[in-house]
């Protein structure tokens, strides 16, 4: 049955793919919210306290973490709507590797947060955001917000198959904006009470975004920070990735 | 039995663990025998326990004891053999909503390895089998409830299941809808698949299977054709139906049996009980109804349907009692 992993993950992953081709316009939403928010944060609200430099530039990275957070309800959703729907019960009756279903759902989200990542870079590069590292720390860049997405992914699937409740879904849907503002993806840390710096300071996220500015050349980032970025991830993953196997195999308790 | 297709013995499923507290057994010691090639029903109330014995017979949750069989493997610890060669209509559908309707059978027929080509032929196949070849595109959320449940059907016979599970098939389908599902569980086992479904609805399980098993609270409480199951519980009985209702109370006196077993339908103008000596009881009513001057428009000895074996078998006092 092993055999089949490789070609049984390709097929849940290509049925992500179409179920994209039966919503285009929630995959477009999905593309173009964070965009929206970079727009708003950038132009209206007119953030940007205690930071040194141009806004956009620690803006941008910023959002790209946010992003990646973000994703996490985009997974708990679609696992959500699997285990409500029953249709996990019919693949779970059927002769496929068992890792399947969960692989499909990591490389769906995961193609789809890297196309996140091109729209918001795109839009960003015609605001006028520019790299100032070389294409190597870009490169790590984009690697780390992977990394962190993908750490995200697997804390949804935990949550989703924990609750395996829609309402459940809504609490961290509204959970996620304050954990998203609790970091320093809008305002640099300095620039708030210290107490709220310090929590700030600790958010996988704003680890993240700092390491990413850092690699970028922007304001906000702190040399020597991508170790915290790659550690805090991994850190999560070791936690949530097993959880989210054993609650996927628990699913015939 | 060497050609059981199904083989349940001594099942036992407490949900939250078998030492949770308080918690009432789902499954509480069942036996049940499916020999190959035969429908099976396993008939009896909400809460009755039949959706957790479906969902551990497809490997979809853990007994937590008992030795259980599908197609001569355990499963348990031969999951993988047990699913290649089974078939499951779950309790509710188990589709992709948003695909459309060939979109979830070619899904599905890839995750049986069926390959590209094969894949797509079969959905195509089912697809006109199950007269669904003109909405195949629709995204499945759009489909009506009876369109559902027949591309669910579909869905389950990719393979040619040698064991298909049907859990309440026909709950919640109008009667042209539960007619063909019907129809396809017929044509099915013409083909050889042993078939288990479970059903609250006495009519659907003597019209569709050979045996039947009435389960109640986690068990089998009684076992056998249709046929069976009548004898063994109360014989026949005698209907009587009086041109004026308002003869009804007179004429339960005059029954040869206690009062107490005699069911009054006043609408219908109906009086019913079970007879022991059937010809004996027959002549002795016509006799008491004639000299009492009560005048019948219909007197009829027959078999008990399967609601009254029903009601008898799980003892009407207790439900009410529970339900209270
Ligand atoms: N997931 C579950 N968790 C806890 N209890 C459950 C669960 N599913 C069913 N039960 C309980 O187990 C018993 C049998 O349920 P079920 O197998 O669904 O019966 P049926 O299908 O005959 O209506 C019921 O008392 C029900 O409340
Ligand atoms: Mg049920």
């Amino acid at each position: 049955m092993t055999t089949y992993a490789l070609t049984d993950s390709w097929t849940m992953t290509r049925r992500e793919l179409a179920r994209w081709g039966r919503q285009p316009v929630t995959v477009v939403v999905n593309l173009v919210f964070p965009v929206m928010l970079l727009l708003m944060f950038g132009y209206l609200v007119g953030g940007g306290r205690g930071v040194s430099g141009e806004y956009l530039d620690f803006l941008v990275p910023g959002m790209l973490a946010l992003t990646m957070a973000f994703g996490l309800e985009g997974t708990m959703v679609a696992v959500t709507q699997d285990l409500t729907k029953g249709v996990i019960d019919r693949f779970r009756s059927m002769p496929m590797a068992n890792g399947a279903v969960l692989v499909g759902r990591s490389a769906a989200d995961m193609l789809q947060s890297a196309l996140g990542l091109a729209v918001l870079l795109a839009v960003a590069a015609a605001l006028g955001w520019r790299v100032n590292g070389g294409p190597a720390g870009f490169l790590g860049a984009v690697g780390l917000l992977l990394l962190f997405r993908f750490a995200m992914l697997w804390i949804g699937i935990h949550l989703a198959l924990v609750a395996g409740k829609p309402e459940l879904v809504q609490a961290v849907q509204i959970l996620v904006w304050p954990v998203g503002f609790l970091s320093n993806a809008f305002a640099a840390p300095g620039s708030m009470p210290d107490w709220l710096g310090t929590v700030v300071q600790w958010n996988p996220l704003s680890q993240t975004a700092t390491a990413v500015r850092d690699l970028f050349g922007s304001p906000g980032g702190e040399p020597g920070h991508v170790w915290a970025a790659v550690v805090w991830p991994l850190a999560l993953l070791a936690v949530f990735f097993p959880l989210a196997v054993r609650r996927f195999a628990r699913l015939s308790r | 039995m060497a050609d059981a297709a199904i083989t349940v013995e001594e099942a036992r499923k407490t949900y939250g663990g078998s030492g949770a507290k308080n918690g009432r057994p789902a499954l509480d010691g069942l036996d049940l025998t499916v020999a190959r090639g035969t429908v099976h029903a396993v008939l009896g109330p909400n809460g009755a326990g039949k959706t957790t014995l479906v969902r551990i017979l497809a490997t979809l949750l853990r007994p937590d004891a008992g030795r259980i069989e599908v197609a001569g493997h355990d499963v348990v610890r031969e999951a993988y053999a047990v699913r290649l060669r089974i078939g499951l209509l779950g309790q509710h559908a188990a589709l992709d909503e948003e695909l459309g309707g060939r979109q979830n059978l070619e899904l599905f027929g890839r995750l049986h390895h069926l390959g590209a080509r094969r894949a797509r032929a079969r959905a195509d196949e089912l697809l006109e089998r199950f007269e669904l070849s003109a909405t195949g595109r629709k995204p499945v959320k759009q489909y009506s409830g009876g369109m559902r449940r027949r591309l669910d059907l579909a869905a389950s016979l990719i393979t040619e299941p040698e064991v298909l599970f049907l859990d309440e098939p026909t709950t919640g389908l109008d009667p042209r809808g539960r007619a063909e599902v019907w129809g396809s569980v017929r044509s099915l086992v013409g083909g050889g698949t042993t078939v288990l479904l479970t059903t609250q609805y006495l009519e659907e399980a003597d019209q569709l299977a050979d045996r039947i098993s009435v389960v109640d609270a986690g068990r089998v409480i009684a076992d056998g054709t249709a046929d069976e199951l009548k004898a063994a519980t109360g014989g026949d009985r005698i209907d009587v139906v009086l041109r004026d209702a308002g003869h009804l109370g007179a004429a339960v006196a005059l029954l040869p049996v206690p009062q107490d077993v005699v069911t009054v339908d006043t609408d219908r103008r109906l009086l019913s009980a079970p007879v022991t000596d059937r010809m004996a009881t027959l002549a002795g009513v016509v006799r008491a109804l004639e000299d009492a001057g009560i005048e019948a428009e219909d007197i009829a000895l027959r078999r008990p349907t399967l609601d009254e074996v029903f009601l008898h078998l799980t003892g009407p006092d207790d439900r009410v009692k529970e339900a209270a």
